[in-house]
């Protein structure tokens, strides 16, 4: 058989192999993304198109004309760049959501956000970022969500002398020696949420204890982050970033027969790791501790029932007892009808520093100096109660361990406070960072 | 000895699943010659479909043949839409064609069921496990390698015992005299593309309830049946249904079992990260071993 089509079979194969390498050069340029890694965007999509309605010119800006909040004679233009595509849209549009839920609290119309999506793509961004500078004006930038992405643009934004506040990623690279007076972590620094699993699972008495994270830097990191605070491991488990199925990662704990598991598996990975542990009928037996990423408000809605009970660590809750986070959160659920992510949570936060610095400034940017030590000083109430920024301009934070209860309605799930595990927790590479005027 | 059983049902557990979608895959492109780079999509749309009438109506069976529906719905469109203006077009044109509708898939799924991730809640009756050798496994994992012997024993059935299956073993060698003697062309053609579409669904429900339904979720299969096809031999369904078993199991005691390998050399952390991205290398080595020795695949046909 196959006589007939000798010729073109020949010439099938070389396409087929050529088919197969674009794909995988696609699929990987998207792979060694941080966090959620298989998006299926690609760099060369501009997607900034789907979200017309929170584009260009803000709608707190434009919407709420009452009393200024602060004086100042023209608006500051503030580049929000962020992932609104891909698997991991939701932490972009959060943080989004959060901060111009801010401004509009605020009635702020001293603040002109510009909004891109970066993809998820270390080089589309740097593109935008470059754009928003010269283009839109931009004078002050935030909303990354990846640390490699975060890795890429931020040292082009230092290099202008404009202020950049971390919403979300918190790469080492600008805690340590490599930190910058005009670099803010409105956030957390990488390893800290491991850091606080690791010294809570210590806490419960496990002794041995296993970790699994995806293969990549990020995973690496937090296994690391664990260590520092909870001592060494039995074992731990690499897998490969992005997979799926997790039923050979979990008979390797099975044989192994740990104590406890720490895993590191942010975004759709910590839906399907958590969902097969618990199918396997090893959670009644060994239990898991992860950080936050893997529980936020949208992941649990989609776990269900099975993650009630789970613990994880985290710098806020919705149900924070402090006056500022009553009032987010209420504010929130008005006005998206739903509870807030972390992710909203660290957007709301970086806004009202960023207007509590303004009001300091008298609206005036153009003297960075100032706007940096307004913006150092911390001075507005944070939803997680307890901040200040430390020598290396990172959040000195309280850290807590929820727990994933069942919300008001039916399907709705969310996470409550079980204790403060760390208080006023530093991060590790503070003491490499050497800033004149900390 | 038990981790050694685990593993292995695992291993066979995801070599089914993936022979669920390479099967199809496999049978599109030696029917017709097309290199659908969107097959993928079809299982994720298959999936999405699956969760959004799973929670609306509550039961796993209505989510089953809506998925398995959608996703031949699905396939349907494409053919007659865009790929059967790509037949007679150079493969490079197809890839891009394709890779152009995998994007658009990605982005649509997110524009009609939004951007959270979802999941498919598996049956009452396939939740639990049962005790194997005094291991045990999921019920839910057994009854997708039943699945995936049904799948192997209804294609088998369909190719050689039926007269579709008779066109479409004709159509793999001789396409053009298969129009002169009076077969409607064109029609199979969509009903083979149908099939292979409505195969990727089924497993795309299949899988979901311990996958993440998200968008982009086929796109790892789809390297892996890559792989599948190329080792078993482009157009062959015998040669999927063991170069699927042969990747799952590939894969399954690499992963487990290299990283112990590796540890005598390194340390502890080092290895488990070494052993872990030899073990996804691995199944690339197997395909490279069966092309130098059987550059045609295993079942494929021999050229010259």
């Amino acid at each position: 058989m196959g006589a007939g089509h000798m010729g073109p079979s020949h010439r099938r194969w070389h396409t087929w192999i050529a088919g197969v390498a674009t794909l995988g050069l696609v699929m990987a340029g998207c792979g060694d993304s941080a966090g959620t890694a298989d998006a299926p965007s690609t760099g060369a999509v501009d997607t900034s198109a789907p979200e017309p309605t929170d584009g260009t010119d803000s709608p707190s800006a434009a919407s709420t004309a009452d009393e200024p909040a602060t004086t100042g004679s023209e608006p500051v233009t503030v580049g929000m760049l962020t992932t609104l595509s891909g698997n991991a849209a939701y932490l972009g549009e959060d943080t989004q959501k959060g901060f111009e839920l801010a401004l509009d609290l605020a009635g702020a119309d001293n603040v002109e956000l510009v909004v891109e999506d970066d993809t998820q793509d270390a080089e589309t961004a740097q593109g935008l970022a470059d754009r928003m500078i010269s283009r839109d004006g931009a004078q002050i930038m935030t909303g990354i969500v990846f640390s490699d992405v975060a890795n890429a643009v931020v040292p082009t934004v230092l290099e202008q002398d404009m202020l950049y506040l971390s919403t979300n990623a918190g790469p080492s690279t600008f805690a340590g020696s490599g930190c910058d007076a005009n670099y803010f972590s409105v956030s957390y620094q990488n390893d800290n949420p491991a850091e606080a699993t690791g010294e809570w699972v210590k806490q419960q008495g496990h002794e041995n204890v296993v970790a699994a994270a995806p293969n990549y830097q990020a995973g690496q990191d937090s296994v690391n982050g664990f260590r520092r605070t909870f001592g060494e491991l039995q074992n731990e488990f690499y897998t490969e970033l992005g997979a799926t199925d997790y039923a050979q990662t979990i008979a390797q704990i099975r044989d192994e027969d740990p104590d406890a598991v720490y895993f590191f598996y942010p975004g759709g990975m910590g839906i399907a790791f958590v969902q097969q542990y618990i199918e396997s009928g090893l959670a009644e037996e060994i239990p898991i501790y992860g950080p936050t990423f893997s529980f936020d408000e949208t992941l649990v809605d989609a776990i269900g029932e099975a993650a009630v009970g789970l613990e994880n660590a985290s710098f806020w809750a919705p149900d924070l007892d402090n006056p500022a986070n009553e009032e987010f959160v209420a504010a929130y659920r008005d006005a998206y009808d739903t509870t807030p992510t972390n992710y909203a949570a660290q957007g709301y936060d970086t806004a009202r520093l960023l207007l509590s610095a303004l009001e300091a400034v008298g609206g005036d940017v153009s003297d960075t100096a100032a706007l940096r030590e307004a913006v150092a000083a911390a001075d507005f109430d944070s939803v997680r109660g307890d901040f200040s920024f430390g020598t290396n301009q990172h959040p000195v934070q309280d850290w807590y361990i929820l727990e994933v209860v069942a919300g008001d309605e039916e399907g709705d799930y969310t996470n409550q406070i079980v204790e403060q595990v760390l208080d006023d927790h530093v991060d590790a590479y503070a003491s490499e960072c050497s800033l004149d005027d900390g | 000895m038990e981790l050694f059983l685990e593993q292995t049902l695992n291993g066979l557990q995801s070599g089914f699943t993936l022979l669920m979608i390479s099967s199809g895959l496999t049978l599109i492109f030696g029917m017709m010659g097309i290199l659908n780079l969107a097959h993928g999509s079809l299982f994720m749309v298959g999936a999405f479909v699956a969760a959004d009438i799973g929670a609306r109506t509550g039961s796993f069976t209505a989510a089953l043949l809506a998925g398995v529906a959608g996703a031949a719905l699905a396939g349907v469109l494409m053919e007659t839409v865009v790929v059967r203006f790509l037949y007679d077009r150079d493969h490079l044109d197809q890839v891009l064609a394709t890779l152009g509708l995998v994007l658009m898939a990605n982005q649509g799924v997110q524009m009609v069921w939004g951007i959270a991730p979802r999941t498919v809640t598996r049956p009452p009756w396939l939740e639990g496990s049962v005790s194997l050798f005094g291991l045990d496994y999921p019920i839910y994992r057994l009854a997708i390698i039943a699945a995936g012997v049904a799948t192997v024993v209804v294609l088998w059935w369909l190719i050689h015992r039926t007269k579709v299956g008779m066109w479409i073993r004709a159509g793999n060698t001789h396409r053009d005299l298969l129009g002169a003697l009076g077969v409607n062309v064109s029609l199979l053609y969509t009903g083979v593309f149908a099939l292979g579409a409505a195969l990727a669904g089924f497993a795309g429900v299949v899988a979901s309830p311990y996958l993440t339904v998200e968008a982009g979720m086929g796109d790892n299969f789809l390297i892996l049946s890559f792989v599948v096809i190329v080792i078993g031999g482009i157009g062959s369904i015998r040669g999927a249904v063991y170069a699927s078993l042969l990747l799952g199991l590939v894969d399954t005691w690499g992963q487990t079992y290299l990283p112990t390998v590796v540890g005598r050399l390194t340390d502890p952390s080092t290895a488990a990260a070494i052993g872990s991205s030899l073990a996804s290398a691995s199944i690339y080595l197997a395909m490279v071993v069966v092309l130098l020795m059987r550059p045609q695949g295993l079942y494929g046909a021999p050229r010259g």
